[in-house]
C-alpha cells in the first residue's frame, strides 16, 4: 500500500464507501448459510455444560471450572442498571451448542469442503488460500501465499473452524489457536491465565460465558517477541436461536507485541439472538497489545425486529510495569450493546487507551464505554469516544475512571463526543470519576452536536447525494478513532459507518 | 489528463442560464425576496450583479443552487433548457452549476483532498463517467492547487477549518477548477479579500473563462470587476433587475452610488 492511498483513506470517506452506500440495500452480511448443523438440546443445565466440555474433549479440571461457574450463575441476577430496554431473556429457550456437521471429518481438498461453508468465507472477503485453510483442507498451508498477511481464526457459531498461518507463527514462538485446542495442548498457560482478568464470578454474563463458552481464540506471544503478523478472529453466528459464547484469551509476555483484530457478522433473523463473549488480555512487563473490533452483528430491521443482544465483557490487565494496551472499537451492529472494554493499570507506568465509535440507528440501543482502573504509579489513560445516534436510537457512553490511593502522579484524559442525526434519537453521557490521591489528574471533555444542514447543503452543492454527504460528515466526526484502526479495518469501518446510517436522513 | 466536460453547449440562440419572472419567498417568514427577476446569460459570457444590501442577491444564488428554506411562487430558471428548480442540489451540480459560497462551510475531520475527490467522483458517476483513480486525481489537484498558491499542507487540512478568509475563497475557486462547471455563480467572492488574494482569485477565475462556460458574479464593489472583466452588468434592487448595461455601469455605481440609478429605475 503506498503512501498516497494511505493518506486518502485516512482522511475520510473512501471511494469504496461511496460505492457501498449506493449499492447496499441493507445489512450486507444478512445471508444465512444452510449447513447441516449439530445441536445440543435447547436450554441450560449441568448436563449441557458437561456435554459442551465433552464435545471439546476437555480435561476434568476444565469441566469443574465450568460447573463452578454454572452453579454460581444460578445465584446471580441479570444487571439492570444500563440504559437499555429489552424484553426478558428466556435462557432456557436457547441452544448453547451448535456446530457444522461437516467438521466432524476433515476434508482432504477444496472439492470435499461443503461448498456453502466456502461461499460463506468468500462473502466474508477472506482470500482463497485462507479459505482453504479455514475449511480444513490438508496441505493448504503449503500453497503459495497471496494477499494480505493476517492470520485468521474463524469461529462459526460455537466452533472454531480453522486457523491460518499457524506454522509460520509457531516458528516465531507465537501460539495462535482455538481456545479448545489450547485447553488440550497448553493446559499450563490456560490454567494460569484463564479467569485471572475476568473471574468466573465477575458478572452475570461473564459467569454464563464461563459455564458454556464453546470456543474462541487463544494467543500467547512469548518474551520479547513481536508477533510477525496481525492476528484476527472472525466470529459469525449462523444457526437460529443459538447463543454464541466465545472466549478469547490473549497473553503478551514480557516485552512482547501483538495486534489483534476481531470482526463479527450474523444473518438476518426475526428473533433476537444472544451473544455473551469474554475477552481477557494479560499484558506483562514492557509488553503491548492492540485489540481492534469491528462489530457488525445484525442490528435488527428498521422496525426494531430481530438483531443480536450483545453482552460482552472485555478487560485487559496491565499486570506489570510499562505494560500497554489499546482498545479500538467500531460498534455498528446489534440491537442491544452492553460492552465496556476496560484496562486495569496495575503495573507502574502502564498505559491504557480506548478509542470508540458507537453508531445506533433505527431502534438500536447502545450502552457502551470503558473503565480505566489506575492502581500503579505514573499510569496513563486516554479515552476518545464518538457516539452517533440516528432514527429512534439511544446511545449511552458510560465510563469509569478511578485513581486509587497508590496510583500517584497518574493521568487520564477523556473526550466524549456525541452526534445526533434527526430529532427522535438520544445521546447520553454517564462518566464516573473517582480520584483517591492528590497528585493525579483527570480531564473530561464532552460535546453534543447535530449534523449541520449547512454542511450537508455544501456537500450536495458539490454533487454528493444526501447519504454520501452524511457519510462524509460522520466519517469526519469519527476521524480520530478511524485513524487508530489498522489499515484493513479502517477501510471496512468507513464503509460500515456509511451503511449503518442508511435511511437516517430525509 | 483532463476531467471531461458536461454535454456540449447548445446553439447560439439558446441561453445557458435563463431566469424568467422569478418570485421567491422565505418559507419561514412568508417574506417575498425576489419579485419577478429575469436574467439571461449566453454561453461564454461573464455577467455581474451589483446591488445594495438586502436586494436579494444571495437569495438568488441559493435558490439557483437549491438550498432549503425558499419557496418559488412563480417563474422559472433553466440551465441549458432544463428546469433547475425541479432538481436536487446534487443534480444541479452534476448538470454543471456551481456556487462559490460567500461563507464557505467548515467540515471538521474531513480532509480537503478527500472532499474534492468525493465531489469530483460523485459528479462523474452521476454523468455516467468513470471515476478518477487516486493517482490521476492527485496529479490534477496538485497542479490546480499550485496555480492558486494552495499548499499541499492546506489540501490535507480539514475542509475550511482554520482557513483564513482568503484561503477559504481560494479553496472555493480550487473546487470550481476541479469540478469544471459550465455555469459558475460567485457570491461576493471578493468580500474579505486583500489585494493579493483578490488577484489570485481573479486570475483563477480568468483562467477558467472559456466559450462554453459562463459566470454570474455577485458583488458589492466595482473593485473585483477590474480584475474579472464582465460582459454585462446588472443592477439589482428590491428583488428585481432594475438596470442592465456594459462594464461602464459598474464604474458609474462606484462613483455615484446606487441612489440615482435606483431613482431612475423607479
Amino acid at each position: 500500500m503506498n503512501a498516497t492511498i494511505d493518506l486518502d483513506v485516512r482522511e475520510g470517506v473512501d471511494r469504496e464507501t461511496v460505492e457501498t452506500v449506493q449499492n447496499m440495500g441493507s445489512y450486507k452480511y444478512g445471508w444465512d448459510t444452510e449447513i447441516e448443523m449439530e445441536y445440543a438440546p435447547k436450554g441450560l443445565s449441568e448436563d449441557i455444560v458437561r456435554l459442551i466440555s465433552q464435545k471439546n474433549e476437555e480435561p476434568e479440571w476444565m469441566l469443574e471450572w465450568r460447573l463452578e461457574a454454572y452453579r454460581r450463575w444460578l445465584t446471580m441476577a441479570e444487571p439492570k442498571w444500563a440504559m437499555l430496554n429489552y424484553p426478558e431473556i428466556d435462557y432456557q429457550d436457547q441452544y448453547y451448542y451448535a456446530r457444522p456437521k461437516s467438521m466432524e471429518v476433515k476434508p482432504k481438498s477444496l472439492d470435499e469442503v461443503d461448498p456453502k461453508l466456502l461461499a460463506t468465507y468468500e462473502k466474508l472477503g477472506i482470500p482463497l488460500k485462507e479459505q482453504m485453510i479455514l475449511a480444513g483442507v490438508e496441505g493448504a498451508e503449503d500453497a503459495p501465499a497471496e494477499g494480505r498477511r493476517v492470520a485468521v481464526d474463524a469461529v462459526f457459531d460455537s466452533v472454531s473452524v480453522g486457523t491460518t498461518f499457524k506454522d509460520e507463527l509457531a516458528k516465531a514462538g507465537v501460539i495462535f489457536c482455538s481456545i479448545s485446542e489450547a485447553i488440550r495442548e497448553h493446559p499450563e498457560l490456560v490454567k494460569k491465565y484463564l479467569g485471572s482478568v475476568v473471574p468466573q464470578s465477575d458478572n452475570f454474563f461473564a459467569t454464563l460465558n464461563s459455564a458454556v463458552f464453546s470456543d474462541g481464540s487463544f494467543v500467547y506471544v512469548p518474551k520479547g517477541v513481536k508477533c510477525p503478523m496481525e492476528l484476527s478472529t472472525y466470529f459469525r453466528i449462523n444457526a437460529e436461536n443459538t447463543g454464541q459464547f466465545e472466549r478469547t484469551l490473549i497473553i503478551a509476555d514480557k516485552g512482547a507485541y501483538v495486534s489483534y483484530l476481531e470482526g463479527c457478522t450474523a444473518p438476518k433473523r426475526d428473533t433476537n439472538q444472544l451473544h455473551a463473549a469474554v475477552v481477557e488480555i494479560v499484558v506483562l512487563e514492557d509488553a503491548e497489545v492492540k485489540y481492534s473490533t469491528v462489530q457488525n452483528w445484525f442490528p435488527g430491521d428498521e422496525n426494531g425486529k430481530g438483531g443480536i443482544y450483545n453482552f460482552v465483557t472485555k478487560r485487559a490487565d496491565c499486570r506489570e510495569a510499562r505494560a500497554k494496551v489499546m482498545w479500538t472499537q467500531v460498534e455498528t451492529g446489534s440491537a442491544i450493546t452492553w460492552k465496556y472494554p476496560s484496562c486495569i493499570l496495575r503495573g507502574d507506568e502502564s498505559q491504557g487507551e480506548f478509542y470508540s465509535i458507537a453508531i445506533a440507528n433505527n431502534f438500536q440501543q447502545a450502552d457502551t464505554g470503558t473503565k480505566m482502573i489506575h492502581l500503579g504509579r505514573n499510569t496513563r489513560s486516554r479515552i476518545v469516544s464518538k457516539g452517533i445516534s440516528a432514527g429512534q436510537a439511544q446511545n449511552t457512553y458510560r465510563g469509569l475512571v478511578t485513581m486509587h490511593p497508590r496510583a500517584t502522579n497518574s493521568r487520564n484524559y477523556t473526550q466524549c463526543d456525541s452526534l445526533l442525526i434527526g430529532d427522535k434519537c438520544g445521546a447520553h453521557t454517564v462518566p464516573y470519576i473517582e480520584v483517591k490521591n492528590t497528585s493525579s489528574r483527570v480531564e473530561h471533555e464532552a460535546t453534543t452536536s447535530k449534523v449541520d444542514d449547512d454542511q450537508l447543503f455544501y456537500c450536495r452543492s458539490r454533487g454528493m447525494d444526501e447519504e454520501e454527504a452524511v457519510a462524509l460528515v460522520v466519517n469526519g466526526f469519527c476521524r480520530e478513532v478511524l485513524q487508530a484502526l489498522p489499515m484493513e479495518f479502517a477501510m471496512e469501518a468507513q464503509s460500515l459507518v456509511a451503511i449503518s446510517l442508511e435511511g437516517s436522513v430525509g | 489528463m483532463m476531467v471531461p466536460q458536461a454535454p456540449p453547449p447548445p446553439s447560439d440562440e439558446e441561453k445557458m442560464l435563463k431566469i424568467d419572472n422569478l418570485h421567491v419567498k422565505l418559507e419561514e417568514e412568508d417574506k417575498q425576496i425576489l419579485k419577478g427577476l429575469s436574467l439571461e446569460i449566453p454561453a461564454g459570457q461573464v455577467h455581474a450583479i451589483m446591488g445594495p444590501n438586502g436586494s436579494g442577491k444571495s437569495t438568488l444564488s441559493y435558490v439557483l443552487s437549491g438550498r432549503d428554506g425558499y419557496e418559488v411562487t412563480e417563474g422559472s430558471a433553466t440551465l441549458d433548457g432544463e428546469s433547475l428548480l425541479d432538481m436536487e442540489p446534487e443534480e444541479r451540480a452534476a448538470a454543471g452549476l456551481f456556487l462559490a459560497f460567500q461563507y464557505p462551510v467548515e467540515i471538521p475531520g474531513v480532509g480537503n483532498m478527500t472532499f474534492l475527490r468525493t465531489a469530483v467522483n460523485a459528479q462523474r458517476k452521476a454523468r455516467g463517467e468513470e471515476e478518477l483513480s487516486s493517482g490521476d486525481f492527485l496529479k490534477v489537484v496538485r497542479a490546480k492547487a499550485a496555480e492558486l498558491q494552495i499548499s499541499p499542507e492546506m489540501l490535507k487540512r480539514p475542509v475550511n477549518v482554520g482557513f483564513s478568509g482568503g484561503e477559504k475563497k481560494r479553496n472555493e475557486i480550487l473546487q470550481m477548477a476541479m469540478l469544471e462547471p459550465r455555469m459558475c455563480i460567485m457570491d461576493e467572492t471578493d468580500s474579505g479579500l486583500d489585494v493579493d488574494a483578490m488577484r489570485l482569485v481573479s486570475d483563477g477565475v480568468n483562467a477558467l473563462r472559456s466559450p462554453d462556460r459562463s459566470f454570474l458574479v455577485i458583488t458589492h464593489y466595482q473593485r473585483l470587476l477590474n480584475h474579472i472583466q464582465p460582459d454585462v452588468v446588472h443592477i439589482m434592487a428590491n428583488g428585481r433587475i432594475v438596470k442592465t448595461g456594459g462594464p461602464e455601469l459598474a464604474l458609474q455605481v462606484e462613483e455615484e452610488g446606487y441612489g440615482d440609478l435606483l431613482a431612475e429605475a423607479r
